[in-house]
Protein backbone atom coordinates (compact mmCIF):
# COMPACT_ATOMS: atom_id res chain seq x y z
CA UNK A 1 0.00 0.00 0.00
CA UNK A 2 1.53 3.15 -1.19
CA UNK A 3 -0.90 5.42 0.85
CA UNK A 4 1.23 4.72 4.62
CA UNK A 5 4.38 4.97 3.31
CA UNK A 6 5.43 6.83 6.40
CA UNK A 7 3.90 6.54 9.56
CA UNK A 8 2.81 9.69 10.60
CA UNK A 9 2.94 10.64 14.62
CA UNK A 10 -0.25 13.24 15.52
CA UNK A 11 -0.18 15.56 18.43
CA UNK A 12 -3.16 16.35 19.70
CA UNK A 13 -4.45 19.60 21.53
CA UNK A 14 -7.70 21.43 22.92
CA UNK A 15 -7.91 24.98 21.46
CA UNK A 16 -11.26 25.65 23.65
CA UNK A 17 -13.32 22.65 22.99
CA UNK A 18 -16.39 21.19 24.83
CA UNK A 19 -14.31 17.51 25.52
CA UNK A 20 -16.55 15.88 22.65
CA UNK A 21 -13.63 15.53 20.12
CA UNK A 22 -10.69 15.17 22.48
CA UNK A 23 -12.08 12.04 23.52
CA UNK A 24 -13.07 11.45 20.19
CA UNK A 25 -9.32 11.71 18.95
CA UNK A 26 -8.24 9.36 22.27
CA UNK A 27 -11.29 7.03 21.44
CA UNK A 28 -9.43 6.78 17.13
CA UNK A 29 -6.24 5.25 19.46
CA UNK A 30 -8.12 2.43 21.27
CA UNK A 31 -9.08 -0.84 20.23
CA UNK A 32 -12.35 -0.23 18.46
CA UNK A 33 -10.65 2.17 15.55
CA UNK A 34 -6.96 1.58 16.52
CA UNK A 35 -4.71 3.41 14.37
CA UNK A 36 -1.84 2.54 16.17
CA UNK A 37 -1.97 -0.78 13.93
CA UNK A 38 -1.02 1.73 11.34
CA UNK A 39 1.93 3.02 13.41
CA UNK A 40 -0.08 6.24 14.01
CA UNK A 41 1.30 7.63 18.01
CA UNK A 42 0.13 10.08 19.84
CA UNK A 43 3.00 11.88 20.96
CA UNK A 44 3.25 14.44 23.82
CA UNK A 45 5.77 16.65 21.93
CA UNK A 46 5.67 18.77 19.32
CA UNK A 47 9.41 18.31 17.99
CA UNK A 48 8.43 14.66 17.19
CA UNK A 49 4.98 15.09 15.73
CA UNK A 50 3.67 15.35 11.74
CA UNK A 51 0.01 15.93 12.23
CA UNK A 52 -1.57 18.70 14.60
CA UNK A 53 -5.15 17.89 15.21
CA UNK A 54 -6.66 20.85 17.42
CA UNK A 55 -9.95 20.44 18.59
CA UNK A 56 -12.28 23.74 19.67
CA UNK A 57 -11.81 27.23 18.33
CA UNK A 58 -8.78 30.15 19.36
CA UNK A 59 -9.57 32.16 22.63
CA UNK A 60 -7.05 34.86 23.55
CA UNK A 61 -5.08 32.51 25.78
CA UNK A 62 -5.08 29.46 24.06
CA UNK A 63 -3.72 31.38 20.62
CA UNK A 64 -0.22 31.71 22.01
CA UNK A 65 -0.21 28.17 23.17
CA UNK A 66 -1.05 26.99 19.66
CA UNK A 67 1.38 28.90 17.75
CA UNK A 68 4.05 27.87 19.90
CA UNK A 69 2.93 24.09 18.78
CA UNK A 70 2.58 24.92 15.30
CA UNK A 71 6.50 26.71 14.94
CA UNK A 72 8.20 23.97 17.50
CA UNK A 73 7.18 21.34 14.59
CA UNK A 74 9.44 20.40 11.89
CA UNK A 75 8.78 20.53 8.08
CA UNK A 76 6.96 19.44 6.79
CA UNK A 77 3.27 19.83 9.07
CA UNK A 78 -0.45 19.54 8.74
CA UNK A 79 -2.77 20.45 10.40
CA UNK A 80 -6.01 19.03 10.93
CA UNK A 81 -8.83 21.38 12.52
CA UNK A 82 -11.41 18.31 14.32
CA UNK A 83 -14.95 19.64 14.68
CA UNK A 84 -17.19 22.18 13.45
CA UNK A 85 -15.77 24.43 16.56
CA UNK A 86 -11.82 24.28 14.94
CA UNK A 87 -13.62 24.78 11.65
CA UNK A 88 -15.63 28.20 12.06
CA UNK A 89 -15.87 28.49 15.42
CA UNK A 90 -19.06 26.36 15.69
CA UNK A 91 -22.00 26.80 18.22
CA UNK A 92 -19.52 28.93 20.30
CA UNK A 93 -18.70 31.45 17.43
CA UNK A 94 -21.14 34.27 18.94
CA UNK A 95 -19.18 33.87 22.56
CA UNK A 96 -17.49 37.20 23.52
CA UNK A 97 -14.24 35.09 24.22
CA UNK A 98 -14.01 33.14 20.76
CA UNK A 99 -11.37 34.62 18.08
CA UNK A 100 -12.96 32.28 15.76
CA UNK A 101 -11.97 28.86 13.96
CA UNK A 102 -8.40 27.79 13.99
CA UNK A 103 -7.64 29.25 10.89
CA UNK A 104 -7.82 32.71 12.46
CA UNK A 105 -4.28 31.94 14.13
CA UNK A 106 -2.51 28.91 12.40
CA UNK A 107 -2.74 28.19 8.32
CA UNK A 108 -5.21 24.93 8.54
CA UNK A 109 -4.85 22.41 6.00
CA UNK A 110 -7.79 20.02 6.65
CA UNK A 111 -11.23 20.60 8.05
CA UNK A 112 -12.68 17.50 9.77
CA UNK A 113 -16.80 18.54 10.23
CA UNK A 114 -19.19 17.21 12.85
CA UNK A 115 -20.24 17.82 16.08
CA UNK A 116 -18.89 16.04 17.95
CA UNK A 117 -16.59 14.60 15.12
CA UNK A 118 -17.13 10.74 14.81
CA UNK A 119 -13.57 8.82 15.07
CA UNK A 120 -14.29 7.90 11.34
CA UNK A 121 -14.31 10.85 10.02
CA UNK A 122 -11.16 12.10 11.91
CA UNK A 123 -9.16 8.77 10.80
CA UNK A 124 -10.39 10.13 7.17
CA UNK A 125 -9.06 13.38 7.85
CA UNK A 126 -5.52 12.00 8.96
CA UNK A 127 -5.20 9.40 5.95
CA UNK A 128 -6.53 12.97 3.55
CA UNK A 129 -3.08 14.43 6.27
CA UNK A 130 -0.94 11.83 4.94
CA UNK A 131 -1.56 12.09 1.08
CA UNK A 132 -0.67 16.10 1.61
CA UNK A 133 2.23 15.41 3.96
CA UNK A 134 3.80 13.52 1.30
CA UNK A 135 3.40 16.02 -0.99
CA UNK A 136 4.80 19.01 1.10
CA UNK A 137 7.85 16.50 1.73
CA UNK A 138 8.56 16.35 -2.33
CA UNK A 139 7.94 19.89 -2.58
CA UNK A 140 10.50 20.72 0.03
CA UNK A 141 12.83 18.41 -1.58
CA UNK A 142 12.84 20.34 -4.84
CA UNK A 143 13.32 23.27 -3.31
CA UNK A 144 16.13 22.46 -1.19
CA UNK A 145 17.62 20.74 -4.63
CA UNK A 146 16.61 24.68 -6.02
CA UNK A 147 18.79 26.46 -3.37
CA UNK A 148 21.87 23.84 -2.56
CA UNK A 149 24.51 25.11 -4.50
CA UNK A 150 26.56 22.93 -6.78
CA UNK A 151 29.15 21.02 -5.23
CA UNK A 152 32.42 21.91 -6.49
CA UNK A 153 35.83 20.39 -5.38
CA UNK A 154 37.42 23.66 -4.15
CA UNK A 155 38.05 23.90 -0.49
CA UNK A 156 38.25 27.87 0.47
CA UNK A 157 41.16 28.62 1.76
CA UNK A 158 41.92 30.86 4.80
CA UNK B 1 16.86 24.55 52.62
CA UNK B 2 17.19 23.20 49.71
CA UNK B 3 16.22 25.35 46.69
CA UNK B 4 13.31 25.58 45.10
CA UNK B 5 12.54 25.53 41.57
CA UNK B 6 9.35 26.14 39.68
CA UNK B 7 8.39 23.68 37.04
CA UNK B 8 5.67 24.30 35.02
CA UNK B 9 2.54 21.56 34.23
CA UNK B 10 0.97 21.95 30.77
CA UNK B 11 -0.89 23.51 29.54
CA UNK B 12 0.22 20.89 26.82
CA UNK B 13 1.23 17.68 28.22
CA UNK B 14 1.39 14.14 27.31
CA UNK B 15 -1.11 12.94 30.34
CA UNK B 16 -3.72 15.74 30.10
CA UNK B 17 -6.25 15.64 27.26
CA UNK B 18 -6.86 18.98 28.00
CA UNK B 19 -5.31 22.02 29.01
CA UNK B 20 -4.67 23.39 32.61
CA UNK B 21 -1.45 24.98 33.66
CA UNK B 22 0.07 24.43 37.21
CA UNK B 23 3.16 25.66 38.27
CA UNK B 24 4.84 23.55 40.66
CA UNK B 25 7.38 24.83 43.38
CA UNK B 26 9.37 22.05 43.77
CA UNK B 27 11.95 21.37 46.68
CA UNK B 28 14.00 18.57 45.67
CA UNK B 29 11.43 15.60 44.59
CA UNK B 30 8.46 17.66 46.78
CA UNK B 31 6.31 19.68 45.56
CA UNK B 32 6.21 22.94 47.97
CA UNK B 33 2.96 24.52 46.50
CA UNK B 34 1.15 24.64 43.37
CA UNK B 35 -0.28 27.33 41.66
CA UNK B 36 -3.01 27.40 38.89
CA UNK B 37 -3.93 29.18 35.74
CA UNK B 38 -6.76 29.02 34.20
CA UNK B 39 -8.61 30.12 31.12
CA UNK B 40 -7.26 28.25 27.85
CA UNK B 41 -10.74 26.43 27.46
CA UNK B 42 -12.66 29.68 28.38
CA UNK B 43 -15.84 29.93 25.97
CA UNK B 44 -18.02 32.62 28.26
CA UNK B 45 -20.96 30.34 27.26
CA UNK B 46 -23.00 31.76 30.20
CA UNK B 47 -23.99 34.95 28.37
CA UNK B 48 -25.07 33.32 25.45
CA UNK B 49 -28.11 33.17 27.43
CA UNK B 50 -28.68 36.86 26.03
CA UNK B 51 -28.29 36.04 22.56
CA UNK B 52 -30.17 32.35 22.17
CA UNK B 53 -33.48 31.48 23.42
CA UNK B 54 -34.01 29.19 26.34
CA UNK B 55 -35.13 26.47 24.79
CA UNK B 56 -32.07 26.41 21.71
CA UNK B 57 -29.85 26.90 24.70
CA UNK B 58 -30.26 23.43 25.76
CA UNK B 59 -28.35 22.78 23.10
CA UNK B 60 -25.53 25.01 24.81
CA UNK B 61 -25.91 23.76 27.83
CA UNK B 62 -25.38 20.09 26.37
CA UNK B 63 -21.50 21.41 25.30
CA UNK B 64 -20.46 22.60 28.48
CA UNK B 65 -18.60 19.74 28.61
CA UNK B 66 -18.64 16.43 26.54
CA UNK B 67 -17.74 13.90 28.80
CA UNK B 68 -21.07 14.54 30.97
CA UNK B 69 -22.81 16.25 28.32
CA UNK B 70 -26.53 14.60 29.03
CA UNK B 71 -26.40 15.75 32.44
CA UNK B 72 -25.63 19.14 31.99
CA UNK B 73 -28.20 19.60 29.40
CA UNK B 74 -30.80 17.60 31.14
CA UNK B 75 -29.98 19.81 34.32
CA UNK B 76 -30.25 23.06 32.72
CA UNK B 77 -33.40 21.81 31.53
CA UNK B 78 -34.72 20.88 34.80
CA UNK B 79 -34.41 24.21 36.29
CA UNK B 80 -36.19 25.81 33.55
CA UNK B 81 -38.91 23.48 33.87
CA UNK B 82 -39.65 24.00 37.76
CA UNK B 83 -39.68 27.87 36.93
CA UNK B 84 -41.78 27.49 34.37
CA UNK B 85 -44.06 24.49 36.54
CA UNK B 86 -44.13 22.16 34.24
CA UNK B 87 -44.30 18.52 35.27
CA UNK B 88 -42.85 16.33 32.53
CA UNK B 89 -44.48 13.23 31.50
CA UNK B 90 -43.25 10.36 34.01
CA UNK B 91 -41.50 8.48 30.52
CA UNK B 92 -38.92 11.30 30.14
CA UNK B 93 -38.34 11.33 33.40
CA UNK B 94 -37.02 7.34 33.60
CA UNK B 95 -35.49 7.58 30.33
CA UNK B 96 -33.66 10.89 31.40
CA UNK B 97 -32.36 8.65 34.52
CA UNK B 98 -31.82 5.69 31.65
CA UNK B 99 -29.46 8.09 29.86
CA UNK B 100 -27.67 9.77 32.69
CA UNK B 101 -26.58 6.45 34.36
CA UNK B 102 -25.16 5.15 31.08
CA UNK B 103 -23.33 8.64 30.96
CA UNK B 104 -22.27 8.05 34.27
CA UNK B 105 -20.87 4.39 33.19
CA UNK B 106 -19.05 5.80 30.54
CA UNK B 107 -17.43 8.58 31.90
CA UNK B 108 -16.39 5.86 34.79
CA UNK B 109 -15.00 3.46 32.02
CA UNK B 110 -13.10 6.61 30.25
CA UNK B 111 -11.54 7.77 34.11
CA UNK B 112 -10.23 4.50 34.39
CA UNK B 113 -8.10 4.32 31.23
CA UNK B 114 -6.64 7.84 31.37
CA UNK B 115 -5.79 6.87 34.88
CA UNK B 116 -3.80 3.65 33.87
CA UNK B 117 -2.28 5.68 31.38
CA UNK B 118 -1.11 8.10 34.43
CA UNK B 119 0.88 5.70 35.61
CA UNK B 120 2.02 4.24 32.45
CA UNK B 121 -0.04 1.12 32.02
CA UNK B 122 -1.20 1.70 28.81
CA UNK B 123 -2.33 -1.88 27.94
CA UNK B 124 -4.97 -1.60 31.29
CA UNK B 125 -5.87 2.40 29.42
CA UNK B 126 -6.61 0.25 25.91
CA UNK B 127 -8.65 -2.59 27.80
CA UNK B 128 -10.87 0.20 29.63
CA UNK B 129 -11.61 2.08 26.49
CA UNK B 130 -11.98 -1.15 24.33
CA UNK B 131 -15.10 -1.92 26.70
CA UNK B 132 -16.21 1.88 26.84
CA UNK B 133 -17.09 1.51 23.04
CA UNK B 134 -19.65 -1.20 23.95
CA UNK B 135 -21.47 1.64 26.39
CA UNK B 136 -20.95 4.21 23.53
CA UNK B 137 -23.06 1.62 21.45
CA UNK B 138 -25.99 1.68 23.79
CA UNK B 139 -25.85 4.93 23.81
CA UNK B 140 -25.76 5.66 20.28
CA UNK B 141 -28.78 3.62 19.51
CA UNK B 142 -30.92 5.13 21.94
CA UNK B 143 -30.01 8.61 21.85
CA UNK B 144 -28.24 8.80 17.82
CA UNK B 145 -24.70 10.59 19.49
CA UNK B 146 -21.83 9.03 21.00
CA UNK B 147 -20.33 11.87 23.13
CA UNK B 148 -22.96 14.67 22.82
CA UNK B 149 -26.66 12.75 22.86
CA UNK B 150 -28.76 15.42 21.71
CA UNK B 151 -31.65 13.84 24.16
CA UNK B 152 -32.44 16.49 26.34
CA UNK B 153 -35.30 18.79 26.02
CA UNK B 154 -37.20 21.96 28.07
CA UNK B 155 -40.38 19.50 28.82
CA UNK B 156 -38.94 16.20 28.08
CA UNK B 157 -36.80 14.27 25.97
CA UNK B 158 -36.12 14.87 22.10
CA UNK B 159 -36.54 11.32 21.34
CA UNK B 160 -38.27 8.42 22.19
CA UNK B 161 -36.91 4.77 22.32
CA UNK B 162 -38.37 1.73 21.34
CA UNK B 163 -39.86 -0.48 24.02
CA UNK B 164 -37.57 -3.30 22.00
CA UNK B 165 -34.77 -1.49 22.02
CA UNK B 166 -35.08 -1.02 25.54
CA UNK B 167 -35.24 -4.83 26.28
CA UNK B 168 -32.66 -5.66 24.67
CA UNK B 169 -30.01 -3.31 26.28
CA UNK B 170 -29.76 -5.20 29.50
CA UNK B 171 -28.26 -8.30 27.75
CA UNK B 172 -25.35 -6.12 26.15
CA UNK B 173 -25.14 -4.04 29.70
CA UNK B 174 -24.29 -7.81 31.07
CA UNK B 175 -21.82 -8.69 28.18
CA UNK B 176 -20.00 -5.26 29.12
CA UNK B 177 -20.28 -5.44 32.94
CA UNK B 178 -18.60 -9.26 32.71
CA UNK B 179 -15.77 -8.31 31.07
CA UNK B 180 -15.30 -5.35 32.79
CA UNK B 181 -15.04 -7.73 36.36
CA UNK B 182 -11.74 -8.72 34.80
CA UNK B 183 -10.09 -4.91 34.69
CA UNK B 184 -11.43 -4.17 37.85
CA UNK B 185 -9.75 -7.02 39.67
CA UNK B 186 -6.83 -5.60 37.65
CA UNK B 187 -7.38 -1.84 39.86
CA UNK B 188 -8.35 -3.92 42.90
CA UNK B 189 -5.38 -6.40 43.05
CA UNK B 190 -2.20 -6.00 41.31
CA UNK B 191 0.67 -4.88 43.02
CA UNK B 192 2.14 -2.38 41.18
CA UNK B 193 -1.35 -0.79 41.03
CA UNK B 194 -1.49 -0.25 44.05
CA UNK B 195 1.91 1.00 44.74
CA UNK B 196 1.31 3.91 43.09
CA UNK B 197 -2.34 4.73 44.40
CA UNK B 198 -2.44 3.67 47.95
CA UNK B 199 -1.63 6.49 50.25
CA UNK B 200 -0.90 8.96 47.26
CA UNK B 201 -2.59 12.13 47.54
CA UNK B 202 -4.20 11.92 51.19
CA UNK B 203 -7.69 13.94 51.68
CA UNK B 204 -8.84 13.63 55.16
CA UNK B 205 -12.48 14.27 55.73
CA UNK B 206 -12.22 17.51 57.37
CA UNK B 207 -10.32 19.03 54.73
CA UNK B 208 -12.40 17.36 51.79
CA UNK B 209 -15.85 18.22 53.84
CA UNK B 210 -14.00 22.38 54.46
CA UNK B 211 -12.18 23.20 51.02
CA UNK B 212 -15.53 21.98 49.47
CA UNK B 213 -14.87 18.76 47.55
CA UNK B 214 -17.63 17.19 45.70
CA UNK B 215 -18.56 13.75 44.22
CA UNK B 216 -16.00 10.50 44.32
CA UNK B 217 -13.60 12.91 45.96
CA UNK B 218 -16.02 13.95 49.31
CA UNK B 219 -17.13 10.17 49.36
CA UNK B 220 -13.52 8.48 49.14
CA UNK B 221 -13.03 10.97 51.80
CA UNK B 222 -15.58 9.36 53.89
CA UNK B 223 -18.60 11.92 53.28
CA UNK B 224 -21.74 10.14 52.27
CA UNK B 225 -22.99 12.90 50.22
CA UNK B 226 -25.00 12.37 46.66
CA UNK B 227 -27.41 14.59 45.11
CA UNK B 228 -29.14 11.61 43.63
CA UNK B 229 -31.13 11.12 47.47
CA UNK B 230 -32.76 14.34 46.36
CA UNK B 231 -34.63 12.38 43.81
CA UNK B 232 -34.47 14.26 40.30
CA UNK B 233 -35.79 12.87 37.51
CA UNK B 234 -36.71 9.20 38.56
CA UNK B 235 -34.50 8.86 41.55
CA UNK B 236 -37.08 9.32 43.62
CA UNK B 237 -38.37 5.84 42.88
CA UNK B 238 -34.82 4.27 43.04
CA UNK B 239 -33.42 3.60 46.05
CA UNK B 240 -29.50 4.81 45.83
CA UNK B 241 -27.15 4.34 48.44
CA UNK B 242 -24.30 6.87 48.29
CA UNK B 243 -20.75 4.26 47.97
CA UNK B 244 -18.01 5.76 50.42
CA UNK B 245 -14.61 5.14 51.02
CA UNK B 246 -12.64 5.78 54.22
CA UNK B 247 -9.34 5.59 53.33
CA UNK B 248 -8.95 9.40 50.84
CA UNK B 249 -6.17 8.38 49.20
CA UNK B 250 -5.97 8.04 44.92
CA UNK B 251 -7.10 4.09 45.53
CA UNK B 252 -10.09 5.14 47.70
CA UNK B 253 -11.04 7.57 44.63
CA UNK B 254 -10.59 4.50 42.71
CA UNK B 255 -12.80 2.09 44.17
CA UNK B 256 -15.60 4.71 44.76
CA UNK B 257 -15.43 4.97 41.15
CA UNK B 258 -15.24 1.24 40.19
CA UNK B 259 -18.28 0.33 42.54
CA UNK B 260 -19.72 3.51 40.87
CA UNK B 261 -20.20 1.38 37.90
CA UNK B 262 -21.33 -1.47 39.19
CA UNK B 263 -24.18 0.55 41.04
CA UNK B 264 -25.05 2.11 37.93
CA UNK B 265 -25.23 -1.05 36.10
CA UNK B 266 -27.95 -2.02 38.94
CA UNK B 267 -29.52 1.38 38.73
CA UNK B 268 -30.05 0.38 35.27
CA UNK B 269 -31.25 -3.10 35.38
CA UNK B 270 -34.13 -1.55 37.94
CA UNK B 271 -34.94 1.25 35.32
CA UNK B 272 -35.30 -0.76 31.49
CA UNK B 273 -37.98 -2.85 32.63
CA UNK B 274 -39.87 -0.52 34.67
CA UNK B 275 -39.61 2.82 32.00
CA UNK B 276 -43.88 3.49 31.70
CA UNK B 277 -45.60 3.46 28.37
CA UNK B 278 -46.85 7.38 27.80
CA UNK B 279 -45.49 10.72 25.84
CA UNK B 280 -41.90 11.82 26.09
CA UNK B 281 -42.77 15.48 25.52
CA UNK B 282 -44.95 18.51 26.23
CA UNK B 283 -46.08 21.29 24.69
CA UNK B 284 -44.42 24.72 26.35
CA UNK B 285 -46.53 27.51 26.05
CA UNK B 286 -45.20 30.71 27.56
CA UNK B 287 -41.40 31.77 29.14
CA UNK B 288 -39.70 31.36 32.17
CA UNK B 289 -40.40 34.14 34.94
CA UNK B 290 -38.68 33.03 38.05
CA UNK B 291 -35.49 32.14 39.32
CA UNK B 292 -34.31 28.68 40.81
CA UNK B 293 -31.25 26.46 41.51
CA UNK B 294 -31.71 22.82 40.02
CA UNK B 295 -28.90 20.15 42.41
CA UNK B 296 -27.99 16.95 40.23
CA UNK B 297 -24.97 14.67 40.66
CA UNK B 298 -22.92 14.22 37.46
CA UNK B 299 -20.07 11.46 37.13
CA UNK B 300 -17.74 14.18 38.89
CA UNK B 301 -19.64 15.24 42.08
CA UNK B 302 -22.38 17.83 42.52
CA UNK B 303 -23.27 20.58 40.02
CA UNK B 304 -25.54 23.48 39.89
CA UNK B 305 -27.12 25.38 37.63
CA UNK B 306 -29.02 28.79 38.55
CA UNK B 307 -31.60 29.95 36.02
CA UNK B 308 -33.50 33.63 35.76
CA UNK B 309 -35.79 34.39 33.48
CA UNK B 310 -37.64 38.11 33.09
CA UNK B 311 -40.77 36.16 31.45
CA UNK B 312 -39.09 37.08 27.84
CA UNK B 313 -37.78 34.15 25.72
CA UNK B 314 -34.55 35.25 26.79
CA UNK B 315 -33.02 34.24 30.22
CA UNK B 316 -31.64 37.08 32.52
CA UNK B 317 -28.39 34.74 33.49
CA UNK B 318 -27.74 31.43 34.08
CA UNK B 319 -24.71 30.14 35.81
CA UNK B 320 -23.04 26.83 36.45
CA UNK B 321 -21.11 25.40 39.38
CA UNK B 322 -19.09 22.53 37.70
CA UNK B 323 -18.00 19.72 39.91
CA UNK B 324 -14.31 20.02 38.75
CA UNK B 325 -14.43 23.83 39.89
CA UNK B 326 -15.54 22.73 43.12
CA UNK B 327 -12.50 20.53 43.47
CA UNK B 328 -9.55 22.26 42.62
CA UNK B 329 -9.12 23.86 45.73
CA UNK B 330 -8.78 19.91 47.39
CA UNK B 331 -6.21 19.18 44.38
CA UNK B 332 -4.24 22.26 45.49
CA UNK B 333 -3.97 20.59 49.07
CA UNK B 334 -3.88 17.71 48.37
CA UNK B 335 -0.87 18.35 46.07
CA UNK B 336 1.39 19.96 48.47
CA UNK B 337 3.91 17.73 49.81
CA UNK B 338 3.53 15.15 47.32
CA UNK B 339 5.87 13.71 44.96
CA UNK B 340 6.55 15.31 41.90
CA UNK B 341 6.40 11.97 40.01
CA UNK B 342 3.42 11.57 41.55
CA UNK B 343 1.55 15.06 40.35
CA UNK B 344 -0.32 13.43 37.20
CA UNK B 345 -2.05 10.73 38.88
CA UNK B 346 -3.19 13.05 41.75
CA UNK B 347 -4.19 15.62 39.26
CA UNK B 348 -6.03 12.54 37.30
CA UNK B 349 -7.98 11.20 40.24
CA UNK B 350 -10.13 14.26 40.66
CA UNK B 351 -11.07 13.47 37.53
CA UNK B 352 -10.28 17.03 35.65
CA UNK B 353 -12.85 17.77 33.27
CA UNK B 354 -11.67 21.41 32.05
CA UNK B 355 -13.95 22.16 29.67
CA UNK B 356 -16.64 21.98 32.51
CA UNK B 357 -14.70 23.75 35.17
CA UNK B 358 -13.72 27.16 32.47
CA UNK B 359 -16.98 26.92 30.64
Amino acid sequence: MNLFRKSPWIIHYDGASCNGCDIEVLACLTPRYDVERLGIINTGNPKHADILLITGYINEQSQPVVRTIYEQMPDPKVVVAVGICASSGGIFRDCYNTKGGVDSTIPVDIYVPGCAARPESIMDGVVQALDLLERKRKEKKTRRRAIAPTPTSEVPTP
Amino acid sequence: MANRTVIPFGPQHPVLPEPIHLDLVIEDEHVVEAIPSFGFIHRGLEKLVEKKDFTEFTFIAERICGICSYIHGMGYCQAVETVMGLEIPERAKWLRTMWSELSRIHSHMMWLGLLADAFGFENLFMACWRLREGILDVIEETSGGRVIFGAAKVGGCRRDVPDDLLARIPAQLNAVEDELRAITNVFRDDFSVRQRLCGVGLLSRNDAYDLGAVGPMLRASGVAQDSRLDGYAAYDKIAVEPIVEESGDCWGRTMVRIREIYQSFDILRHVLPNVPPGPVDMKITGAPKGEFFARLEQPRGEVIYYVKGNGTKFLDRFRVRTPTFANIPPLLKMLQGCQLADVPVIVLTIDPCISCAER
